[in-house]
């Protein structure tokens, strides 16, 4: 009988892919472990090999079509014996979504209503918009906006440059820098050795030498090597000295939860970094506050730590198309405005609580959803006006609970508008346990829109 | 006392020789006053003195060039002095004034100067390294010819981050001298109990790092290394690494007591090799000198040490809205002139 030959996922955060060649034709024979075509995931173009044998029956997605979603069938297989008549029109239907989805992808993600079926979000921006009215727009990944944040910024200063594992050659572990070593080479775009402390306290020297070095984590777990240069080094120093000298520098690199990487490649070190006095923090959301914060923390003349997520990399926004799009620091962004309960979020967060606060549209809660963009500093104004408004607050974030960022909003919130509030504030995070490994497990650590529901609830006691 | 041959035989004018003998002993008269004041409770937290060593710093300084960039650990009160660095502004910042060289916000262990390219002055032990390393990553990337010294003690020889920085200097061959300042006591951890190889300067030979041992009680003979490893880097070769043997006689730092040594050990290196002693008999000697001209030397030292601490103690506290101030820019600082 006929099989179908599916889209792999050739990553653990890939969700679809280019099928960028077929290395074979319909009628030919093929033994495992033959390479049936190149695929471009999310990180690179991989060789996809047949598993069993027999005969190439027909080809359903031809050569270099993009957005091929993981499983969908992309051949017929047939076994010996077998004609191209036998495939019928089932064969080449889409495969059943299995219940539990193999490459771990996130519950919500198979969840997301599709298309027109749903009704879209109202999405309102901030008091003044990030761009002015009737400029162009593309859609564009927040991979390919934080390229051209740092390929604009490289063009404009020969100072700034960037270094870290696999960024030049291998065009960036998750492809963030994809393209900058042709245009730049490779004195501006260096591969380090695997030397995270190394690489960090050498940027911090060449910044106070003059140099504007944007440091790339291949993680952010990794970055825990280089934590003494981060805050004790490129932090404090200004400080230190007087104002004599400082280091005006990006740390960038994904945070937070991949997918099915366990404990010690899963963590959000928002809260961490937010800590520290002397440094900045960034954590986008969109694509196109990826392109305007990464901007401004490359100019900024301070220590920028800019939290990416992995699994955003792929997502696409609207992102204008402007000569220099900048977005400054401490402006929250209004998602969406509501009047009956304030959810605040930052970074992959802003996830759950979009969704969250569309289904609550359906049962008739209005949510007003903040996005904060950057967590130092931090626009408190934004986040205290809205719960004036509301009178109630749910924080979203996937970070660890103690000492959490919702923790900190919930104290500041609690002293400068007490009165204001008509139930406890309530902050949804991750579980305080280290990510496990299994799909059924860390699905239950990570924060989900059902968490975030059930709090906006409570705090409106319905 | 033994008189010392010195390594290399001097090229060095009899004017060099009373600049270098000047030089240390303002250290040794800084630092025998910073140690006065911290008795006296006007100096806290820690504060390392770095009587013994003052031949390191001034010997490399001699082979140093306008614009050479350095960066040291805690014990960096010669660094700074030796580099030209006001003094005042050094006592001041060990009484934590506003007129100290970080307005009295970094104290002993950090202090800065943007107009002497001295980049600290690190507390964490082997931090600096990387930073030195940098230093020399940006004068490469900027194309000058200027060179780093990244100064570290034996201690710090233990850390991780020193070899990786060796490795990064050496694939992209960057300007920079690694000098060990061995005074062979990490804080009370004698090299022997703590460090696996003898030779440390040895270290960068897996790394294809030439380095070779100094004697670091004789100023002339660290001059003619640090001439010899400045070339080196300077003509485009990579890094250098220098292992400068040298001796503390106080404390790690002014609580040590200092039991994991002899007394007799300590006053042997006195008597018998200290460097300010060694180059006051050469001068003598050779008749560069008579007493006369060294005692009048010793007294302009001893004016310029008293005048320091009459600054730091007349400087004020820094103001209280201090505390606030520094923490971002608006400008880089190192923007600001360019």
């Amino acid at each position: 009988m006929p099989t179908q030959v599916l889209m792999p996922a050739l990553s653990p955060t890939m969700e679809e892919g280019t099928l960028a060649k077929w290395l074979v034709k319909e009628g030919d024979t093929v033994s495992s472990g033959d390479i049936l075509a190149e695929i471009e995931t999310d990180k690179a173009t991989m060789e996809f090999e047949a598993v069993d044998e027999g005969v190439i029956g027909k080809i359903l997605v031809s050569e270099g079509t993009e957005g091929v979603k993981v499983n969908d069938p992309i051949a017929i297989m047939l076994e010996e014996g077998e004609s191209a008549d036998d495939i019928d029109d089932d064969a080449a239907a889409p495969a059943p979504a299995a219940d539990s989805a193999p490459d771990g992808k996130a519950p919500a993600e198979a969840e997301k209503p599709k298309g027109a079926d749903a009704a879209p979000l109202e999405i309102k921006s901030n008091a003044s918009p990030d761009w002015p009215e009737g400029t162009e727009l593309q859609t564009q990944t927040v991979r390919e906006a934080l390229r051209d944040a740092m390929a604009e910024e490289m063009r404009a200063d020969d100072t700034v440059y960037l270094m870290g594992e696999e960024v030049a050659e291998y065009q960036g572990a998750y492809k963030v820098s994809q393209g900058l070593l042709d245009e730049f080479g490779d004195k501006r775009v260096v591969d380090t050795p695997i030397t995270e402390h190394g690489f960090a306290g050498l940027a911090v020297g060449a910044a106070f030498g003059g140099l504007k070095p944007i440091v790339e984590f291949m993680t952010f777990n990794f970055a825990m090597q280089a934590m003494d240069q981060i805050i004790n080094s490129a932090a404090k120093t200004l400080y230190m000295s007087g104002g004599q000298m400082g280091a005006p520098m990006v740390f960038r690199g994904p945070n937070g939860a991949a997918a099915r990487v366990a404990a010690q490649h899963s963590q959000d070190y928002a809260a961490w970094y937010a800590h520290i006095p002397g440094l900045k923090v960034v954590m986008p959301y969109s694509a196109s506050d990826a392109k305007g914060l990464l901007k401004s923390a490359i100019r900024d003349p301070n220590p920028v730590i800019f939290l990416e997520n992995e699994l955003m990399y792929g997502h696409s926004f609207d992102v204008p198309v402007m000569d220099d799009f900048t977005i400054p620091f401490g402006k929250a962004r209004i998602w969406k405005e509501g009047k009956d309960v304030t959810i605040v979020s930052f970074g992959i967060g802003m996830k759950y609580a979009l969704e969250a606060a569309e289904k609550l549209a359906e049962e008739g809660i209005d949510a007003e959803v903040i996005d904060l963009r950057t967590l130092r500093p931090l626009d408190y104004d934004t986040v205290l006006a809205s719960v004036m408004k509301t009178n109630r607050c749910v924080t979203v974030e996937e970070g660890f609970p103690v000492a959490s960022i919702g923790n900190h909003l919930s104290a500041v919130i609690m002293e400068r508008a007490f009165d204001y509030l008509d139930a406890p504030v309530l902050n949804c995070t991750g579980k305080d346990v280290p990510m496990p490994y299994a799909a059924n497990l860390e699905k239950h650590a990570l924060i989900t829109t059902d968490e975030v529901i059930e709090a906006v609830k409570k705090v409106t006691y319905r | 006392m033994a008189t010392r041959k010195t390594a290399a035989k001097p090229n060095v004018s009899a004017d060099e020789l009373k600049t270098y003998y000047h030089d240390m002993l303002l250290i040794r008269r800084f630092e025998e006053k910073a140690g006065q004041l911290y008795g006296m409770g006007l100096i806290g937290g820690f504060c390392h003195l770095y009587i013994g060593q003052e031949a390191v710093v001034v010997g490399l300084e001699a082979a140093a060039d306008e614009g050479d960039k350095r960066v040291t650990s805690y014990r960096d009160h010669g660094h700074m002095l030796a580099c030209g660095m006001d003094p005042n502004g050094v006592m001041a910042e060990l009484t934590g004034r506003e007129g100290g060289y970080s307005k009295g916000k970094g104290g002993s262990m950090h202090m800065f100067s943007k107009e002497k390219n001295f980049y600290g002055g690190h507390g964490i032990v082997g931090a600096q390294v990387p930073i030195g390393t940098g230093l020399a990553f940006a004068d490469k990337y900027l194309g000058n010819d200027r060179v780093s010294f990244a100064y570290f003690g034996d201690g710090a020889a233990n850390q991780g981050q020193v070899y990786e920085s060796f490795n990064m200097a050496a694939v992209w061959k960057l300007p920079v001298i690694f000098v060990i300042e061995n005074n062979q006591y990490a804080m009370g951890t004698s090299q022997k109990r703590s460090t696996s190889s003898p030779e440390i300067y040895k270290r960068g030979e897996p790394f294809g790092i030439p380095g070779e041992i100094v004697d670091g009680m004789d100023v002339l003979a660290v001059k003619a290394a640090g001439e010899k490893a400045v070339a080196h880097c300077r003509s485009g070769e990579g890094p250098y690494i220098l292992e400068v043997k040298t001796y503390r006689y106080r404390g790690h730092s002014m609580s040590d007591p200092a039991k994991y040594r002899t007394r007799e050990e300590v006053q042997n290196m006195r008597e018998k090799h200290d460097p300010i002693e060694h180059i006051r008999q050469m001068l003598i000697d050779g008749k560069h000198a008579t007493e006369e001209d060294l005692k009048e030397i010793d007294k302009s030292i001893k004016d310029v040490v008293n005048k320091s601490a009459d600054f730091a103690k007349e400087s004020p506290e820094p103001a209280l809205d201090e505390l606030w101030t520094d923490i971002y820019a608006d400008v880089a600082p190192q923007d600001e002139d360019a």
